[in-house]
């Protein structure tokens, strides 16, 4: 089976830093792919690098078999790659719906003839799913500004899922989230990868939610890749207690 | 020839000016997101409070100078930052224009209701000989107003280099967040950059109103020169202002006596035009990572 | 929107369309030209209000327009083909402004736009052969349309009136299709907005090119308005109050440039007590506004609910 994501030895060096120092994986359709290390292990610049945020200085990523090495985020977007942002990113003057349907309207069509769509572009239908799927009903009508931070942070990781993307990459989905929210996103993205097919690569500091999702663990540290495997023998592995406790 | 060097010596000093002003705004910029349109009229102000000191009260000019110091320190640089510029930071950018545009419309207008819209002259605080050098005639204003400002630029670019306090100040302008974890106090750091903004105006008044003269509306094309100047330049590079400034003075000197008058005021911005399409950065900046 | 919005909509409407046969000559003019301002408003609204980019030029598109209208006009050119003409060149105009909007962050915009304001105002003072510098160009004829003659200022009144209302409903229209929601995707988080497919730098142009158009518009009604056009009236000055009239009213609210434009064409007039003194209140009100009430008049309500 081949690879949905692959990323070959990429570098990203600010000056003399080398935020990632030849850092290689691929993943899978229908795979959880945990990205884990400790702060500054250049886990945030390896997902801008792929997502286009910023060029990587060496290396390819490949997707679906093609080149998307240094693409900005507009064309990876519109390839099938949904992302979420280590902080909030959401429409906070729109509403929770709009957010989604935003999210969403831009995937098929023309610009010309979404001028003349309907307003909600065809995809209201669409948005009652995925807001059932996320049980944000409640809140759909209010401005998502407006909404507490687990909400906003639901809408957020909600409006990735929108356009049925390929794959989805999210930056520490559970920073900042109560425990009873993490529980229900555990849930929520297991049954997105069982009953959706959903592919996922997940930035965590959270190990018990790491455990419980991934299918497989790779272990940053000084932006290179320490270990790599299933996610028990990634916890239990010594190089990785040591990046972690600095033993 | 020697008319072309005469010109572009005499551009240079008004560049200077330029440069004193962008580099406060520069300062504001890097240390709170304060982009502040009332410039022209932070230099306006302190040309009619000396010009008060000196005519009402009877000072003299270095006296009136000092006194107008610690006024525009109190009122353009601690009141701007407390009054106006505290409660709108957190609103975005446009709030911010807006209200300083209100407020260059509101002082400018004041001053004109208290001191008319008469053109009031200036004594320099340089002799107004003429010295030839070389069969160019250079007056001592104009060498004076050049070693002044390059003097402060440079003075400027020490403290904010070499300093404790400059670089607590350049770490608040490159990462609040980290500044503060670091034990910067930020808040003041912040205070610092608009007094030095408020005395940098205060010089640049006494500089520039010998040549300007003092009238109400005498901030508005110098605060935007000093805009330009200042992104023409660079944005984080102090020398970058006085780069821009003097760029734009001189080039406005010979625009506008070699191809047309009309377009003298429309150098600055070409210049400006043409940076932010092809070198957004300015001449001397450095490129800053978009921040997600 | 509900029934009763609906109502209020249509008598406020009636109320504008019908007020002026009642008014003597000048207040004619002046309902007239709040009109004209207030399509440029709307436009201004789109750009800055919806789309969230900053511009301190619109003056400059509304003096394009109104140039064009008037030179167009002179050679005998009919107004059905100018007001498309004005509209056409102010939307690329407004296209090629959007470029360095694209290369910069938003405060330098405030920067480009004014710039462009003003290079807009010396070309306009300084090209003679063209515009007729400062003296102008005058005695520009009021439209003839479809063998109606609009010369008498309440039927130019009338014309004003329904070329506000459609350019109305054609925004309103823009506003509510898929386009209106990825204009307040950009303005709201134009990153999180490219990592969902929104392609950003298509919206900001297309901002800054219809908001332009709105106000090529307003211009060629503004010249046969007045019947005469010289550069002073589109200066930096006009741009700031219909930047003013936007944020006054609400910025990214659609009945904000009505509200705004009423404020600020009325503002003056309350303001004469102050005699002399009455642009130097008025620019420290503009201050005291963004500090209590930066949301501007529509936000009122919102802020007393809470």
């Amino acid at each position: 089976m081949t690879a949905l994501l692959e990323v070959r030895d990429v570098h990203k060096a600010y000056g003399a830093i080398r935020a990632v120092d030849g850092v290689s994986f691929s993943v899978t359709a229908g795979e959880i792919l945990g990205v884990i290390g400790p702060n500054g292990s250049g886990k945030t610049t390896l997902f801008n690098s792929i997502l286009g945020q910023v060029k990587p200085s060496a290396g390819q990523v490949y997707f679906e078999g093609a080149d998307v090495t240094g693409m900005g985020a507009l064309p990876l977007s519109r390839r099938g790659i949904g992302r979420t942002f280590q902080s909030l990113q959401v429409f906070g003057r729109l509403s929770v719906r709009d957010n989604l349907i935003a999210a969403g309207q831009e995937f098929s069509g023309s610009a010309a003839g979404r001028l003349f769509a309907r307003p909600d572009a065809g995809l209201g239908g669409r948005a009652e799913e995925i807001i059932a799927l996320f049980r944000i009903g409640h809140v759909a009508h209010l401005p998502a500004g407006s909404l507490s931070y687990g909400q906003q942070k639901l809408v957020d990781i909600a409006m990735a899922f929108m356009a049925s993307p390929r794959l989805v990459l999210l930056d520490e989905p559970c920073a900042g989230v109560n425990p009873a929210l993490i529980d229900e996103l555990t849930e929520l993205l297991l049954r997105l990868n069982r009953e959706h097919g959903g592919t996922f690569v997940v930035i965590e500091h959270n190990m018990d939610f790491v455990m419980r999702l991934c299918t497989r663990v790779i272990c940053m540290a000084q932006g290179k890749v320490l270990a790599e495997g299933p996610p028990e023998a990634v916890q239990s592995n010594r190089a990785v207690l040591e990046a972690y406790l600095g033993v | 020839m020697t008319d072309f060097l005469q010109l572009v010596i005499a551009g240079t000093a008004t560049g200077g000016c330029y440069a004193l002003a962008a580099l406060g705004f520069t300062l504001l910029w890097q240390a709170s997101g304060t982009i502040n349109f009332a410039l022209g009229e932070m230099v306006m102000l302190p040309a009619f409070m000396m010009l008060f000191f000196m005519s009402v009260l009877g000072l003299p000019l270095p006296l009136a100078f000092l006194a107008t110091l610690a006024l525009s320190l109190l009122v353009m640089g601690y009141g701007f930052k407390r009054v106006v510029v505290d409660p709108l930071i957190r609103h975005d950018v446009i709030t911010l224009v807006i209200a300083t545009l209100g407020l260059s419309i509101g002082v400018r207008q004041a001053v004109k209701g208290v001191a008319s819209a008469q053109v009031f002259t200036f004594p320099s605080v340089f002799s107004d000989t003429l010295l030839t050098i070389g069969g160019v005639r250079v007056s001592a204003g104009d060498i004076g107003t050049v070693v002044v400002a390059c003097t402060i630029v440079l003075a400027l670019q020490a403290f904010l280099n070499r300093t404790v306090t400059g670089r607590a100040m350049q770490a608040v302008a490159q990462n609040r967040d980290a500044a503060t974890v670091l034990g910067i106090k930020v808040e003041r750091m912040v205070l610092y950059a608009f007094l030095i903004n408020a005395a940098l105006a205060a010089v640049s008044a006494l500089l520039i109103t010998p040549v300007y003269l003092a009238k109400f509306d005498m901030g508005d094309t110098l605060g935007l020169k000093a805009f330009y100047a200042a992104i023409i330049g660079g944005f984080n590079n102090s020398r970058g202002a006085l780069l821009g400034g003097v760029l734009v003075g001189v080039l406005e000197n010979l625009v506008g006596t070699y191809i047309s008058p009309g377009y003298k005021e429309g150098v600055a911005l070409v210049l400006f035009m043409v940076v932010i399409v092809f070198r957004p950065q300015g001449l001397l900046g450095t490129v800053e990572e978009r921040k997600v | 929107m509900s029934p009763l919005r609906w109502i209020i909509l249509l008598a406020g409407l009636a109320f504008v369309a019908l007020a002026p046969t009642q008014m003597k000559n000048y207040g004619v003019y002046l309902t007239t030209l709040w009109c004209v301002y207030l399509i440029a408003g709307m436009g201004l609204n789109l750009t800055v209000g919806y789309a969230g980019q900053i511009s301190l030029g619109q003056a400059a598109f509304l003096g394009i327009g109104a140039y064009t209208a008037a030179i167009m006009s002179k050679a005998g050119v009919p107004y059905l083909a100018i007001f498309p003409a004005a509209a056409a060149l102010c939307f690329v105009v407004g296209l090629l402004l959007g470029f360095p909007a694209l290369r910069v962050q938003h405060h330098y915009l405030a920067f480009a736009t004014l710039g462009f304001n003003m290079l807009v105002f010396l070309v306009l003072r300084n090209e003679e052969w063209l515009t007729g510098g400062t003296f102008g160009i005058n005695n520009i004829p009021r439209p003839t349309l479809f063998g109606w003659r609009f010369n008498r200022p309440l039927d130019f009144y009338h014309l004003t009136f329904a070329v506000l209302v459609l350019t109305g409903v054609l925004m309103a229209f823009l506003l509510r299709s898929p386009w209106g929601r990825a204009f307040a995707a950009l303005r709201d988080n134009p990153i999180r907005a490219e990592s969902v497919g929104i392609n950003t730098t298509f919206y900001t142009l297309m901002a800054f090119a219809i908001g332009a158009a709105y106000a090529g518009i307003a211009g060629a009604l503004f010249a046969p308005l007045v019947q005469f056009v010289e550069p002073a009236p589109f200066g930096f000055a006009t741009s700031l109050s219909m930047l003013l009239m936007v944020i006054a009213g609400g910025s990214g609210r659609f009945f904000g440039p009505a509200l705004g434009s009423v404020v600020v064409v009325l503002l003056p007039e309350w303001l004469r007590f102050a005699a002399d003194w009455y642009l130097a209140v008025f620019g420290f009100l503009i201050v005291a506004m963004m500090i209590w009430l930066p949301g501007g008049l529509l936000s009122l309500p919102e802020r007393v609910r809470r």
